[in-house]
């Protein structure tokens, strides 16, 4: 048992109680770096100083009566693609290895403002793209549950510094996946929030149309605190939408009897056995609580990572385009004119996988190819989510697995993209009807964690909330630690 | 080789720049003139993660212009990503409108050599502008200014219907004056708030479909446009001519050489890759919002044009003058506050404003005359206290001082002598002092009188009443 397996609400109490301080709780978390990053992977840029400056001004306050801020205090590693004034900002890439943003993202001004502790950067997929973390340009990130293997991806660093208590809490993306996917294969919850409920202004974009930054945590009260405090209109984002933002943690009543489940057939056919059996089991335990659960087709999931890959990778080469070596970012060594300057400062910066989507995504929005494949893509896109309507008229919740295996073996996977980009399968249709979704953990198999996947109707966050956090009340796979 | 042996295609593509205070996504200043990158922030320099917001203002001046086009505005527009790489495209993509337009299916009514041609807008846009490119060190280095990046335009795209270079500037001309009666741009060429991109070709009389095109870029002034399109009308003439092809390409117009040249051919053109913005969500324009835009518009040229011909008769061409023009025509106006006599208000215009404008390569906006001064001289004129002569110094003060018309002539001490005893004086003396002339008109040489009168109005220091001066002189000289 260490400080981060306390709940928010415990260390709060101790803090109030001057039992502990923001000093302890931040040199927890660089203890626990300096123990295992160098292993994990987890992080790229440090901000010890910035943070131990920061918790001896918190503790500071602790002695006095002013308000506190709903995070206060609490350790936060942030996804290396949310930008962070004065803080390098990598998005994994070498392209970007030198540079630091001039402004915070929004949801870094609301982390500020809920007065959490910016721990440092964590390591991801370069520029979010890919499933197993190994495509950071820095370096791989590896699971703490077996260092032989993928803690995956994108926010691959985000939920194995949560895994390993590295941090307190973290931000990831998810586009296609990425929150849940990474927070399944170690053993966290992640959240990936309806499209629009957190600003994207300053999330370095990969497909706008996807892109959105949610929190990994290690049970699921955490996460709807954090969700509180980075959710919201924001004016910076014409995406985000003007809703209002219930009280998350109040809707965490425990009580799920007469809840409607849809289990998708498409999410168990060709999952791993052993993934199936712990995802069954999961609802057998919510049956127990009064909940009901039907199995339910979701017809146009077998198109979805084709439709995925082609919009996403569309939205993806124009989003890329700003890097181009001219105002930031790493140039390359100029030998000739302008296009050399494009061509030489792109080939040297970008990795293999985000060529590959650059490519792709060109090839789809060129002239005499958009039809076929871009506006083709998005027909299939308003299929799927027709699928999710649908099935939200009548059921409260879909449940499935997050991912069909668990973590698999580092470097197994890299020669084979198309068997990479079906790791996400049940993850990238919720993203495209643009639906709201979370990962608990759900049991192991073969020691590596499972995770479920529970996905509600847009901007009913608090329902899956509360259904994961009644599960979790009953079972104690989220008590599990990786010994490192 | 001839260029009559053809029919002369001509479609416009012309920018202009919003005024709106801030920029199209971000809220930066637009002012111009600003230092370098000084009106920037991490959206308009594209940098990583920063996010578009349109701005409503720009969308009114947009729909605005598009109304007084005469276009249909549509329901939903949405916008597009228009995607290349160029140094002073810091996001390496624009943000514009493909396939759904503010405003499409608009004309305007030009007026050549006395006819009047209807020329149609296919579509008007609103996008974002790019920034400025500097080339120095003998073009071993590029200086880079994001002020303008993201300064709102229209693309304003007109049909394949203007036949000569003629017709090209007096539509671009009206386009202008329309977009001055509007108020949502300086339209200014020589500082690019106006640009002009023009697509040519060429066809034997009679047959339907086009010749191959050329694109023209770089005309900076509207001579420069009719310039540009008779050079590139007479280049592609002598290729027919001699039997060869007009090739589908760019030039570029080199307004010191007087000549065209190819930037690039077909093969290179750019493949925009268009594709809807996902930062940016649909915008809906209701009836209301219609409505309100509508309300805003002003009397437009056409329509003060035949107001000016009817109410106050002026002639066709003067009214068109008058009106091509917004400041000219306020001022024509406000000068009738001051005075009733619009025929005397439009030919001072006409001759001495325009005369002494165009002489100095001035606009009216750099000159102090008012509507008031105008208006008020010419009463003075009308009652006799100044002369026509007198009026045309007063005039001049007026342009450079500002000073009202009664001052002047106070100050300057220019009121008309129209007392008889004191200019009968002095034509007494000026008839004892030229005795030869008097003979000359008494043996019936009447031009002789000519030189008596300048005489007097000269030693009068040309204040006294011409007519008054010639009245009394025949009196005593037929004694």
């Amino acid at each position: 048992m260490t400080l981060f397996d306390l709940r928010l609400q415990e260390l709060h109490n101790q803090l109030n109680k001057k039992e502990l301080s923001v000093t302890d709780l931040v040199g927890e978390a660089f203890a626990k770096i300096k123990e295992h990053d160098e292993r994990v992977g987890a992080y790229l840029t440090l901000n010890e100083e910035g943070a131990r400056a920061e918790a001896a001004r918190l503790d500071n306050k602790l002695g006095s009566d002013e308000a506190k801020g709903l995070l206060f205090g609490l350790p936060v590693g942030i996804k290396d693609n949310m930008v962070t004034e004065g803080l390098r900002t990598t998005c994994a890439s070498q392209f970007l290895s030198n540079y630091n943003p001039i402004y915070d993202a929004t949801v870094v001004t609301k982390l500020k403002q809920a007065e959490a502790v910016t721990i440092g950067k964590l390591n991801m997929d370069e520029f979010a793209m890919g499933g197993s973390n190994e495509n950071s340009s820095f370096h791989p990130v590896r699971n703490p549950w077996d260092l032989s293997r993928v803690p995956g991806g994108s926010s691959g660093g985000s939920a194995a510094a949560v895994a390993a208590g590295e941090a307190y809490f973290t931000l990831g993306s998810d586009t296609g996946g990425s929150i849940r996917q990474p927070a399944s294969y170690c053993g966290v919850v992640g959240l990936k929030p309806t499209y629009g409920l957190v600003s994207r202004y300053g999330l370095v974009a990969f497909a706008s149309s996807l892109d959105q930054i949610g929190p990994i945590t290690k049970n699921v009260e955490d996460a709807a605190y954090v969700l509180q405090a980075i959710a919201g209109h924001d004016a910076k984002d014409s995406t985000s939408t003007n809703v209002d933002i219930p009280d998350y943690v109040s809707a965490l009543s425990g009580d799920i009897s007469g809840l409607k489940i849809a289990v998708p057939k498409e999410y168990l056919d060709g999952v791993d056995p052993q993934v199936k059996a712990s995802i069954l089991e999961a609802l057998r335990v919510l049956e127990g609580l009064g909940a009901e659960w039907e199995e339910v087709s979701l017809p146009h999931t077998e198109y979805a990572v084709a439709a995925y890959y082609l919009l996403a990778s569309s939205e993806a080469s124009s989003n890329l385009s700003r890097f181009d070596g001219v105002r930031y970012g790493v140039r390359a060594e100029q030998g000739g004119n302008l296009l050399d300057l494009y061509l030489d400062s792109r080939s040297q910066g970008f990795g293999p996988e985000v060529k590959r989507r650059i490519m792709l995504g060109t090839y789809a929005l060129s002239s005499g190819y958009y039809d076929a494949y871009y506006l083709k893509a998005q027909k299939v896109r308003t299929l799927i989510k027709q699928d999710f309507d649908q099935t939200f008229e009548k059921y409260d919740v879909i449940i499935g697995p997050t991912a069909p295996t668990t973590a698999f073996q580092l470097g197994s996977q890299v020669d084979d993209p198309l068997t990479m980009y079906l790791n996400d399968i049940l993850t990238i249709p919720v993203s495209l009807a643009g639906v709201p979704a979370l990962s608990v953990p759900c049991g192991f198999a073969e020691g590596m964690p499972v995770g479920l996947q529970i996905i509600g109707k847009a901007f009913d966050e608090s329902t899956i909330l509360r259904v994961a956090h009644a599960y979790e009340a009953h079972t104690d796979h989220h008590k599990q630690r990786p010994s490192l | 080789m001839s260029t009559s042996k053809y029919e002369t295609v001509i479609g416009l593509e012309v920018h202009v720049e919003l005024h709106t205070k801030s920029k199209i996504f971000c809220g930066c200043s637009t002012e111009f003139g600003a230092p370098p990158n000084s009106h920037t922030c991490p959206v308009c320099l594209g940098h990583p993660g920063v996010l578009p917001v349109l701005n409503r203002q720009a969308v009114d001046y947009a729909m605005k212009a598009a109304m007084a086009l005469n276009c249909e505005i549509g329901d939903v527009c949405k916008f597009d990503r228009k995607n290349y790489f160029y140094p002073d495209s810091p996001k390496a993509y624009q943000i514009s409108q493909y396939d759904q337009p503010i405003g499409q299916n608009g004309y305007i009514d030009i007026e050549v050599d006395g006819y009047t041609k209807r020329i149609g807008i296919t579509r008007l846009h609103l996008e974002e502008d790019a920034g400025k490119l500097t080339h120095v060190d003998g073009g071993y280095a590029s200086l880079v200014d994001f002020n303008r990046v993201g300064t709102p335009l229209v693309e304003i795209v007109s049909e394949p219907e203007i036949s000569s270079p003629e017709e090209a500037k007096a539509y671009l001309e009206k386009l202008r004056a329309i977009m001055q009666y509007c108020d949502v741009s300086d339209v200014k060429m020589e500082e690019g708030s106006m640009r002009c991109d023009a697509n040519v070709s060429l066809r034997p009389h009679g047959q339907k479909e086009f010749g191959t095109r050329a694109e023209l870029k770089n005309m900076n002034s509207f001579r420069g446009v009719q310039r540009g399109l008779e050079y590139e009308q007479y280049r592609q003439a002598e290729i027919l001519d001699e039997g060869g092809e007009v090739i589908q390409e760019t030039r570029r117009w080199d307004d010191a050489q007087g000549k065209t040249f190819s930037m690039r051919g077909k093969e290179e053109a750019h493949d925009y890759r268009y594709f809807p913005d996902p930062d940016l969500v649909r915008l809906y324009i209701d009836e209301d919002w219609k409505a309100r835009i509508r309300s805003t518009i002003p009397e437009l040229p056409d329509a003060r044009k035949a107001r000016y011909t009817k109410e106050y008769g002026l002639p066709d061409y003067d009214a068109g003058v008058i009106t091509s023009s917004k400041p000219l025509a306020d001022l024509f106006e406000d000068s009738l506050k001051h005075t009733s006599d619009a025929k005397s208000v439009s030919n001072w215009m006409m001759g001495e404003l325009l005369g002494y404008l165009n002489s100095n390569g001035l606009e009216l906006a750099e000159v102090k005359l008012t509507g008031q001064g105008l208006g008020e001289m010419i009463n003075l004129i009308d009652k006799g206290t100044i002369s026509s002569k007198i009026a045309k110094t007063v005039f001049k003060e007026m342009l450079q001082s500002g000073k009202l018309p009664q001052q002047i002539v106070e100050e300057q001490g220019l009121v008309q002598i129209s007392d008889e005893g004191a200019i009968m004086a002095i034509v007494q003396e000026v008839v004892a002092a030229n005795p030869a002339s008097v003979q000359d008109y008494q043996a019936g040489k009447e031009k002789a009188i000519g030189f008596l009168v300048g005489q007097v109005m000269k030693q009068s220091k040309g204040k006294a009443n011409p007519g008054l001066v010639n009245k009394l002189l025949v009196e005593v000289l037929k004694k």
